[in-house]
Order: C-alpha cells, then sequence, then structure tokens
C-alpha cells in the first residue's frame, strides 16, 4: 500500500502508476471494500495518512479538511464549534473499517436521514483538490459557499468512488446543531399507508428533518415491538416541542401517536442512519434503492416477496434491502427499482455477485458514450479504481 | 472590450441554405431570419454587447430542439441557447454565424406532484411561474434570483442561479432532480429523475452551471417545498460596515441561520430608499435585512434573540416588521435594487463576486478605494450569510472612456474577490463578461480539465461558443482546433 502525506506523494504514486500500466486501488480506510464491482488491481494508493483540518471558519460555516481526516475527528472538531455535516453521513454497520474518512464519504456521496430535507454530501461540497489520472492537480469550487464560476468538478466528483482522481481536500458546508431533536411515532402501519402518512409530514410547513418507515422486522432490530413511522424535528427546544405537536395533529388520523424526546430521538436516527435495523447474515448482499418516495413501499414489498428485507428511509425515497448475495435476488432488486423508474446500488455482496452482475444501472447508449469520454479525460491510462462503477 | 471568435466564413456563405434547413425542420414556424425581428435578440442583460445572429429558432418541443441541433452539428453551425435573455454576464450573447435557440415557447408545466413533491416543467417557464402555479396549495420553488419574474428555469439551469434565500433552501443545484438534455449531436439524454439521489456519475450536478457548454435542458423536474407558516423580515442599521459585518457573524455564531441576510452600503441604501420608500435609515453607513421564518410566535422569539444580538453592535436603528406588509416593503426597496441604481445612473455594471464573510470590511474598504481611483461611483449590495457580493459599478454607457473604466474597475473588483480566497462569480455565471478573468482563479491545467469535460459533450465546441472559457491568446479562435484536446 502507497499512502502519501502530502499531495505530491499522490503525484508521483499516480505517475508511476501510469508509467506501468498497473491500475491503483483508491482508498481512505478501505472501509468500502466490499462496495460495488469487483476490481483487479497491482497497487493500493490510500489517503489515511493525509489527515487534518486545514480551515474551520464557523462563523463563515465552513470547513476544509485533507481528506485521509476520518470522519470522526472531523465531527469531533465540528462539535467544538456546536456544528455538524448538514447530510449527516452514514457510517453503515455493514462497513469493513472501524471508521471511514471525509475522502470516502464524499467519494461515495453517501448521505443519512437528513438528506431528504437539507440536500446530500455532494450539494454541500464547496471545494476540493484532487489529482487527476494524468498525475495533475486540479482545484473546483473554493471556500465560500456561493461559487458557479467555471464547470462544477466538486459535483463529478463526488460519488465518482476514486475514478477520475484522488481528491486530497474537500471543503464542506456546515451548519450549526439544532438544540433539541424530537420525533413522531406511528405504531403498526403497513408500508403503503406509512409512506402516505410520511408524505403528510413531509408536505407539512413543520420543517421535518427525517421520515422513515421500519416494518415490524426492522423495527425490532432497534428495539421496538412493531412497525414504526417515524418523523424528525430538529430545532430550538420550543420550536421542536410546537412542531411536533402540530406533527401529531396532523398524524392523529394515521392512528395513535407517540413523541420521543432528544436522547431517545438521537439514537433512533442513528440506528436509521447506519442501517442498523437491516437483519444482515454473513454472505448477505445489500441493496440501496432511490425511487420517487410513493414508490418506495412497492420496492420493499417486491423485495419481500423474494426474501429479502429491509425498510425505508427519506420518506420512502430511500429503500435498503438485504438477503441472500443470489442473481435472482438481484434481478428483483433492479427489477423493482426499475419498474419505480428509480436507480439502485449493488452496494455491498460477497466477490461472486460483484464478479457477475452490474453494480450500478447502465446508462443509455448515447450517455454511456460521453461518460467515456469524461472519465478518460480525467484518467486516460484507465488505472483509477478501473471497472469500480462500470464494467466499460 | 471582450473579443467574439471570428465568424466562420463558410457558415456565413451558407446563410441562406442554413435559414432553409431551419425552416424545413420547423415547418415554416418560429424561425426569425429578417433583420428587424432579430433586433431583439442581439443582447441580454449585458446590454452594452451587441450582436446579430445568423437566425432565431424558437422550438415548441423537445423534439425540434433535437433536431435543430442535429442539423446544426451536421453543418457546423454554432449554437447559442437563450433562455428570457436576462443574463447579467453575457451568457446568451449571440455571435454572427449562430443560430440562437430560445426557448420561451416551450413554457408548459407538465406535471406537478404533491405526494412525491416534484414539479415537471420546461425550460420556457419563468422561476416565479413554478412558485406561482404550486402556491396556492402552499408550496414554493426555492431559487428566487432578482430576475425572477421573467428569468426562465432553462437559465438557471445554466446558470446554477441562487437568490436571497439560498443560505438556508440553496441554490438550483440544489433543486432539481431531473433534467431532459438534448446533446449537439441531437441526442436526448434523462437525467435523474423524480427520485434524490442518482446511480453513477452526478450528470445533473455538472449540467447544472454548465452555460449551455454541454447541451439544452428542455424539460426540468424541480423539487417543490411547503412554505413556512409565515416569515417575517427585520431591518438592522449601523454607523460602520465593520460593525455590521461583525453583528452578521455574531448571528450566525448563535446558532441561528436566518432564511435571509442581506447587507447594504450607504450608497445602496439611499438608492433604494429613493426610488421604495421602504423607510430605510438615511443616516446608516449599513443596514441588514434579516428575515425569519415559521410559526408567530417562532419568528417572535427569533427575532426577539437577532435583535439581542444587534443590539450589541449599537445599531442606529432596530425594526421589526409587525406585519407581512411591513416585511413586502422592506424587501420592495432590495428587491428594486438594480432599477433604483438604474434612476440615479444611465448605466450600471453588476458585479458579483463571492468572499468569505470575514473578508467584508476590508474588501467594502478597498472598493470604496477603486471608486475614488476610478471616479466612478458604486453601491455594495451583499447576500451576507453566503457571502456573495454584488458591487453596482455607475458609468454611462455612451462615454467609451467611463465604460472602459467601469469595465477595468469590475475586474479589479474581480481579482481582489480572488485575491482575499473567494470566487468571480456566486451567482450570475461567466458569461463573455467574466470570460477573460477565469485565468485569475484557474491555472490553466484546471481549465483544461474543464475545457476537456466541454469536448466530452461537445466535440466541435459548437454550443455556446466563446462564452465562459478564455479564447486561446492571439487567435480570436474558440474552437477545438485551438484548443490541445484530450489526448
Amino acid at each position: 500500500m502507497i499512502a502519501p502525506d502530502d499531495e505530491a506523494g499522490f503525484a508521483a504514486a499516480i505517475n508511476a502508476a501510469v508509467a506501468d500500466r498497473a491500475p491503483l486501488s483508491i482508498e481512505g480506510l478501505g472501509s468500502k471494500a466490499g462496495f460495488l464491482r469487483e476490481m483487479q488491481t497491482a497497487e493500493t494508493l490510500s489517503t489515511r495518512n493525509h489527515a487534518g483540518i486545514s480551515l474551520y471558519a464557523p462563523q463563515e460555516l465552513i470547513i476544509s479538511a485533507r481528506t485521509g481526516t476520518t470522519l470522526a475527528a472531523l465531527e469531533a472538531k465540528l462539535a467544538e464549534g456546536g456544528q455538524h455535516l448538514i447530510a449527516e453521513p452514514p457510517h453503515y454497520a455493514f462497513l469493513d473499517a472501524a471508521d471511514q474518512t471525509i475522502g470516502g464519504v464524499v467519494a461515495a456521496n453517501l448521505s443519512g436521514p437528513r438528506r431528504v430535507a437539507w440536500g446530500a454530501m455532494r450539494d454541500h461540497l464547496m471545494g476540493m483538490r484532487a489529482v487527476t489520472g494524468r498525475g495533475e492537480v486540479v482545484r473546483s469550487g473554493g471556500r465560500v459557499l456561493k461559487n458557479v464560476t467555471g464547470l462544477d468538478l466538486c459535483k463529478l466528483f463526488a460519488g465518482s468512488y476514486g475514478t477520475l482522481g484522488v481528491m486530497t481536500e474537500v471543503t464542506l458546508k456546515v451548519l450549526p446543531k439544532p438544540q433539541a431533536t424530537g420525533t413522531v411515532v406511528l405504531y403498526g402501519l403497513t408500508p403503503e399507508v406509512a409512506s402516505r402518512a410520511l408524505a403528510v409530514a413531509l408536505g407539512s410547513p413543520f420543517s421535518v428533518s427525517g421520515a422513515a418507515f421500519l416494518p415490524q422486522e426492522a423495527a425490532m432490530a432497534v428495539g421496538y415491538e412493531r412497525a414504526i413511522t417515524i418523523a424528525r424535528i430538529e430545532d430550538f427546544a420550543d420550536s421542536v416541542t410546537y412542531r411536533v405537536g402540530q406533527l401529531g395533529a396532523l398524524w392523529a388520523k394515521f392512528g395513535a401517536v407517540e413523541t420521543l424526546e432528544t436522547a431517545q430521538s438521537v439514537a433512533l436516527w442513528r440506528a436509521v442512519r447506519d442501517a442498523e435495523p437491516l437483519p444482515i447474515q454473513p454472505g448477505d448482499a445489500v441493496w440501496r434503492v432511490s425511487v420517487r418516495p410513493s414508490r418506495g413501499a412497492a420496492v420493499l414489498g417486491a423485495g419481500h416477496g423474494a426474501g429479502l428485507f429491509g425498510y425505508l428511509d427519506w420518506g420512502g425515497g430511500l429503500a435498503f434491502l438485504t438477503g441472500p448475495a443470489t442473481m435472482a435476488a438481484h434481478e428483483v432488486v433492479v427489477g423493482a427499482a426499475r419498474r419505480a423508474k428509480g436507480d439502485w446500488w449493488l452496494l455491498r455482496a460477497p466477490p461472486e455477485l460483484r464478479r457477475s452482475v452490474d453494480a450500478v444501472p447502465h446508462e443509455a447508449p448515447a450517455l454511456a458514450a460521453i461518460r467515456q469520454r469524461v472519465v478518460a479525460s480525467f484518467d486516460p491510462a484507465g488505472i483509477l479504481n478501473p471497472g469500480r462503477l462500470f464494467a466499460a | 472590450m471582450i473579443t467574439l471568435p471570428k465568424p466562420k466564413p463558410d457558415v456565413l456563405a451558407r446563410r441562406d441554405a442554413v435559414h432553409e434547413g431551419l425552416r424545413a425542420i420547423m415547418q415554416d414556424r418560429g424561425v426569425i431570419t429578417d433583420a428587424t425581428k432579430l433586433k431583439p435578440y442581439e443582447t441580454d442583460g449585458l446590454s452594452a454587447y451587441r450582436q446579430m445572429p445568423l437566425a432565431v429558432v424558437l422550438p415548441e418541443t423537445t423534439e425540434q430542439v433535437a433536431a435543430v441541433l442535429r442539423f446544426c452539428h451536421q453543418n457546423g453551425v454554432r449554437v447559442v441557447p437563450r433562455g428570457a435573455g436576462t443574463s447579467l454576464a453575457g451568457g446568451a450573447l449571440p455571435l454572427e454565424d449562430a443560430v440562437v435557440i430560445g426557448m420561451m415557447r416551450m413554457n408548459q408545466i407538465v406535471e406537478v406532484n404533491y405526494r412525491d413533491r416534484y414539479a415537471v416543467v420546461q425550460a420556457g417557464v419563468t422561476n416565479l411561474g413554478i412558485t406561482k402555479a404550486v402556491e396556492a396549495d402552499g408550496f414554493f420553488y426555492a431559487p428566487d434570483p432578482s430576475s425572477q419574474l421573467a428569468c426562465m428555469i432553462g437559465g438557471n439551469i445554466g446558470m446554477n442561479s441562487g437568490g436571497a434565500h439560498c443560505l438556508k433552501y440553496g441554490v438550483t443545484a440544489n433543486n432539481v432532480l431531473g433534467i431532459k438534455l438534448v446533446t449537439i449531436e441531437g441526442e436526448i439524454l434523462e437525467l435523474g429523475g423524480t427520485h434524490l439521489d442518482t446511480a453513477g456519475y452526478d450528470w445533473l450536478g455538472i449540467v447544472v452551471g454548465s452555460e449551455g457548454q454541454l447541451g439544452i435542458a428542455t424539460e426540468i423536474t424541480v423539487r417543490i417545498l411547503r412554505a413556512p407558516e409565515g416569515t417575517r423580515a427585520m431591518l438592522a442599521a449601523f454607523d460602520g460596515n465593520e460593525v455590521a459585518g461583525a453583528c452578521v457573524d455574531a448571528i450566525i455564531a448563535s446558532g441561528i441561520i436566518p432564511v435571509a441576510l442581506e447587507f447594504m452600503d450607504r450608497p445602496a441604501i439611499h438608492a433604494c430608499e429613493a426610488f421604495a420608500h421602504a423607510g430605510y435609515p438615511l443616516d446608516a453607513e449599513a443596514m441588514l435585512i434579516i428575515e425569519v421564518e415559521g410559526s408567530v410566535a417562532e419568528q417572535d422569539w427569533l427575532l426577539g434573540q437577532i435583535k439581542e444580538i444587534c443590539a450589541r453592535f449599537n445599531p442606529i436603528s432596530l425594526k421589526v416588521s409587525q406585519s407581512a406588509e411591513e416585511s413586502a416593503a422592506i424587501w420592495k426597496g432590495r428587491k428594486g435594487a438594480f432599477g433604483a441604481v438604474g434612476r440615479i445612473s444611465p448605466d450600471y455594471l453588476c458585479m458579483d463576486g463571492t468572499i468569505p464573510t470575514s473578508t467584508l470590511p476590508l474588501v467594502l474598504r478597498r472598493i470604496g478605494e477603486m471608486s475614488v481611483q476610478y471616479g466612478l461611483q458604486v453601491a455594495n449590495i451583499f447576500h451576507a450569510g453566503d457571502g456573495n457580493l454584488h458591487p453596482l459599478i455607475m458609468f454611462d454607457a455612451n462615454d467609451p472612456t467611463s465604460m472602459h473604466k467601469a469595465e477595468a474597475f469590475g475586474a479589479d473588483v474581480l481579482r481582489l474577490c480572488v485575491e482575499v480566497g473567494g470566487c468571480l462569480t456566486g451567482e450570475h455565471g461567466v458569461g463573455v463578461e467574466k470570460r477573460d478573468l477565469m485565468s485569475v482563479q484557474f491555472t490553466e491545467i484546471e481549465l483544461e480539465a474543464q475545457r476537456r469535460v466541454k469536448s466530452a459533450f461537445d466535440p466541435e465546441w459548437l454550443l455556446n461558443t466563446a462564452k465562459v472559457f478564455p479564447l486561446q491568446a492571439g487567435t480570436a479562435s474558440a474552437g477545438p482546433d485551438a484548443l490541445p484536446h484530450a489526448a
């Protein structure tokens, strides 16, 4: 493993790999090594030694960190300023390492429950530095909140899983941590009714910042006996009390509501964020499906019919599914996502399945041709995480 | 002055054939070739620059856009996409050898879905038109550029438009779920959809803000949001820029993120008050407009907190609006700022840099010095929460020296923005206006990385040529032949 502690080290490693035609695995701590397609690479290039916070300006809502900085370290720094990462990035229970790097979180564009109201990691990536597959340093964006200067390469790099370049520094928009958190709970609903209740919550004027449905087996994994439908409010304490009350009144037509105070709420939403409700068995696969919220229940239903279990976040717009890592199960997930006109990821699976199926949907031919040209423009030798996202 | 590329002689020579071809595709509807009818299209919101195009086409369907682009691609004809023509950066400025594709006839709202909180609209729907279509049901479309009455969502996609409320709700890129994009080859791409996260590369993210360099958006799926229970504004006036800036920092540090936080300096206050009679304090050096939202009780609590914070900075006056009418009056001055400055000066340039908010006092001091040095007045309006600064430089376009000075002044301001850690443009875009300053912010390597992405979508560089990217030195050419491309 090559793990440079400065940008020049990444450029040197990439230049050497280009010269040797020796593909590189790009990673931070390797927590997502089991995600998406399997790769054949000669060497690993890690950001793990390139750590540290380079700028924190709480009054400007901005933090910059070298990409090997751990999520835990970044969150601890922000807590000192009473702030947090807006997209609430998950720390999935099924990761392969105890922590993740901020570079990895951005490169995978992984966001938690708050995404439904406040945007994804990609929405808060204000600036970055990266070393491309040409060994060149490229900056995009900056350290300010509003910037439309030139093409927004930040967006291309967020979610690119290290296939365009190795990000060396990221600058993120942050926000004050809310004073209080409250949750309204409905018990025992079917997925279809739950999805209607979540739409009512998200369509209300009360700034709901989390909206999830856990079927019974998922709810049991986090300490509830029946299915739960939950909506979260985060704000100043008096506002939370008021809005939880208003939301409870709106939800009364769906059944008896209960409310959770800050401590219980924070624990429950952390579990939802981290996919803890998934009953993952050794050797199982995990899929993630993004659809319009009203179609989430159908995705869950299709999975259930094929022996897959899961739950819904983002008001029904994000389904997590887990179950046997078989081609048949994979086809069920793909079919359900396609019928819902949504997208899917084979997030994590044993090598056999990762070798035999796509990890994300194929683009239409015209877009695939553009994608190949864009990727080649950053990595002409095809040495950065080759095949991680697409086979060709 | 901005240099435009040399027109392609072979295209000019085939003018009649190009007109014929376009008429055939459009079945004789919506093709403008007559000089007097072309005239309204010769400029946009950057009206100091004018250029008559080869033709204007006004398509009514995505398929027509595709057919026109395919035709232009096959014939090597350059294309300039246009929405409402409100660009302050010259994003829709025509070229002599280019066909302008105007999107104003594609003005239909295709679908509104409250359950899943999205609307599908054609590119020629105005920004405010989206909110108008859903507000009776309590919803709105969040980005609100000052030009929202006229500007079109297609243009908002091009420029990644912001507005006064993006501190809370984000800019266009954060509020778009899907785009139907037509490539220069006439392929119709479906990017994103009606869901939040899309798999693979973030094509929506690179297309939004690409200023028509990658394709033409014909249909856009936007997020619509439920409006808050209510909003209310307050005014806080101070006797110095430093102290007003420090007050902004203190508000943010308190954990309150107002939905809008606007800053105006003395010249801006005076211009706007004379125009709108909003009750702005004329003895102030700086003024903040602060807006919060929620129930009446929530508004009272938040404004009470903010008032207490402001009080620590010796305000000249604090005025909390007591009604929706009073809030509207407070905003009327700010939203009318451009018109107000237009009344006291024959012409003005509206700059659009972003700066780290902590550098505001320094930047305003330096702009004041430049104003003396160039002998031109300037009024500053600032989205204080997000650092987006709009200096309005006043000049007389009939006086070439005055105009030349104003451009030099503006360029100096933008260099200053980059020098203090900011950027050239926060929400207006690069267009032709800031094209030649791109090398102040980016290295040649970085510009080349962006150009290669452009080339991946538009290999012959026919789309909105001569915008965004500096022309190659000395050649006044912007075609791929002048650019060292991807290996």
